[in-house]
């Protein structure tokens, strides 16, 4: 097999490496040149005294650790609720015989495609009357409706592949159905369900256009909302060194997920669009 | 005796409706499938109507008791107004020009990691990443890179003779455009290669051996035997990142605000409703905006004959 790895290949693979991680490394850089700096103008790529200044300082910043919980909050709400129907639905489409399957799997298509923005008008009004506008539900429910589609459809074709006549074979060897369910059925579905919950905390930890248009304070906003308000005192001069820290910040879980996870990301995303 | 006497009249009631087992499957099929499916509609279908139903009034938030029914009115004004075709020949732009370009570098990224034998997890890992980043990180790590003052991208291309030390990104339409696209593809390539990689993973080995034997070129056999192989798998990918290009909205926010009319239609219809409070010409947008996504990807599907069910291995 090795001599299918030409040049060609070696390039690519610098390439990609390159492609992927230099704005990463771009804004970890920035986020460590000193506020002074970037003022003055920095265009160097690496900062000249690296501090963490700005960590320590955005840290102190009330509006943002708040930002942080928020988003945090919500997004792993919205996660547990919106995989937990995800996979009762999907237990449906994948097992059982129904009118309306196809239909229901054609409702969850039409609605990933769903322009969001289209929706902010409409619920902007709504919200207020139910007294949702800037509250955790108020974010929350949406984002359910918007991760259910991805969810399910990941999910219905995981739970294709689960050989569940295993199930009946453990009790005919003589475990109850609980035993059989919880010892043979759930070690077999838990990686999709695992799968579909990154998904779909990726999708609320990413979310900005509901996020800006339907909270008004730090009460429910989350951080790239906070982000876009972050400007300072000068909004001819931004505080890059800051937003650039901000940015490093909320990346982290991110890293940490993909890293632990990224066989799991890539069968997800791959399994719900094109059979693996 | 009486048993198998009533076996087969049974069997006969049986065929007329549906078996017992069969009612009673479908019963509880809809019933596991209802919460998820309330939940999806109630956000999408319901306001949805709701907006239909505004876009036929002149109503504005700051004075809800001049609202008044004036019919088509708001959609007259808005199909009639320049800005809108404006921001809906951006927004076009900005999806076909970023699909076209993904597509050729996702493919591109898929055919190493296809054949990369080592570090096939960093490699993995690596490109999850802009995946995962979230778009309005994206857009400032961008924004910041083509930043006069504080980028490096003025400084490490100066030698491109389009770009000088001084070129201001923000400063003209086109400049500004190639930023944003810049980012919506940095940030969305990602998930287009490992569709892709999901689909050249089908072309079988053996044809392309036999290609080869065959003494079919490197272009023919990529002409010939791995795209028309992998046809599903490419066209799912068009469908869903042309659908999700369609609607951009953040980086334009982050990156330029609408200025230099890099307004998409994402943009116009946010900004009626949330910095005008003009819910009824809002709601109008709104529901053009979703004809538009309506019609694209109806065309998509007809035009490249994507066909879900088959790419997703059923029938």
């Amino acid at each position: 097999m090795k001599s299918k790895m030409g040049i060609g290949h070696w390039i690519g693979f610098v390439l990609i490496m390159v492609w992927c991680l230099l704005p990463v490394a771009w804004i970890i850089s920035l986020s460590l040149k000193p506020e002074a700096e970037v003022s003055a103008g920095s265009p160097q790529f690496l900062p000249k005294d690296a501090t963490f200044a700005n960590y320590k300082k955005i840290f102190d910043d009330s509006d943002f650790t708040r930002a942080l919980i928020n988003s945090f909050g919500i997004a792993i709400i919205a996660t547990v609720l919106s995989v937990l129907l995800a996979t009762i639905a999907a237990y449906a489409i994948a097992r059982l015989e129904f009118k309306g399957k196809k239909i229901v799997l054609s409702i969850a298509l039409a609605i990933a495609m769903f322009p969001v923005v289209a929706l902010v008008g409409p619920l902007f009004d709504m919200w207020r009357t139910f007294h949702l506008f800037n509250t955790w539900p108020g974010l929350i429910i949406p984002y359910m409706s918007f991760t259910l589609p991805l969810a399910i459809w990941t999910l219905s074709a995981f739970f294709r592949e689960i050989p569940w006549e295993m199930e009946q074979a453990a009790q005919v060897d003589g475990a109850t159905s609980w035993q059989a369910f919880r010892k043979v059925i759930v070690p077999l579905a838990a990686p999709g369900v695992f799968t579909a919950a990154i998904l779909t905390f990726f999708f609320a930890w990413n979310e900005f256009v509901l996020a800006i248009s339907l909270t008004s304070t730090t009460d429910s906003r989350t951080v790239p909302a906070q982000m876009s308000y972050f400007v300072g005192p000068d909004p001819f001069n931004p505080p890059f060194s800051l937003l650039a820290t901000a940015s490093v910040i909320v990346t982290i879980p991110v890293l940490i997920i993909v890293l632990l996870f990224q066989r799991k990301i890539v069968a997800g995303l791959t399994s719900g669009a094109v059979k693996g | 005796m009486t048993a198998t006497e009533a076996a087969p009249a049974a069997h006969k009631q049986a065929k007329v409706p549906a078996s017992d087992r069969a009612v009673a499957e479908n019963r509880l099929g809809l019933k596991l499938v209802a919460p998820a499916v309330v939940l999806m509609l109630l956000v999408t279908a319901w306001p949805m109507l709701q907006a239909l139903y505004l876009s036929l009034f002149r109503y504005r938030l700051t004075a809800p008791d001049d609202k008044e029914f004036i019919g088509l009115e708001n959609y007259v004004t808005a199909l009639s107004d320049s800005l809108f075709w404006k921001d809906m020949l951006n927004t076009l732009i900005i999806m076909v020009v970023t699909v076209a370009v993904e597509l050729v570098i996702g493919f591109a990224f898929a055919m190493v990691m296809h054949r990369v034998i080592f570090a096939r997890g960093v490699i993995r890992t690596s490109i999850l990443i802009p995946y995962g980043i979230i778009t309005v990180v994206s857009a400032f790590a961008w924004q910041f890179a083509f930043s006069l003052n504080n980028g490096f991208v003025n400084s490490w291309f100066h030698w491109l003779p389009w770009i000088g030390e001084n070129t201001n990104w923000y400063g003209d339409h086109w400049h500004a455009m190639f930023a944003i696209m810049v980012s919506e593809i940095w940030k969305t390539t990602p998930f287009m290669a490992l569709l892709l990689l999901a689909g050249l993973a089908q072309v079988s080995d053996d044809m392309l051996e036999a290609a080869k034997v065959d003494g079919a070129t490197w272009t023919q056999r990529l002409f010939k035997v791995i795209l028309p192989n992998m046809r599903a798998a490419i066209m799912v990918a068009v469908l869903f990142r042309a659908m999700d290009a369609f609607r951009i909205f953040d980086n334009i926010f982050i990156m330029t605000r609408g200025a230099q009319d890099t307004e998409s239609s994402s943009f116009l219809t946010y900004r009626q409703v949330v910095e005008q409070f003009q819910l009824g010409m809002g709601s109008a947008l709104s529901v053009l905006l979703f004809l538009s996504v309506l019609v694209l990807a109806f065309g998509i599907v007809k035009l490249f004959k994507v066909d879900l069910a088959s790419a997703r291995g059923e029938g």
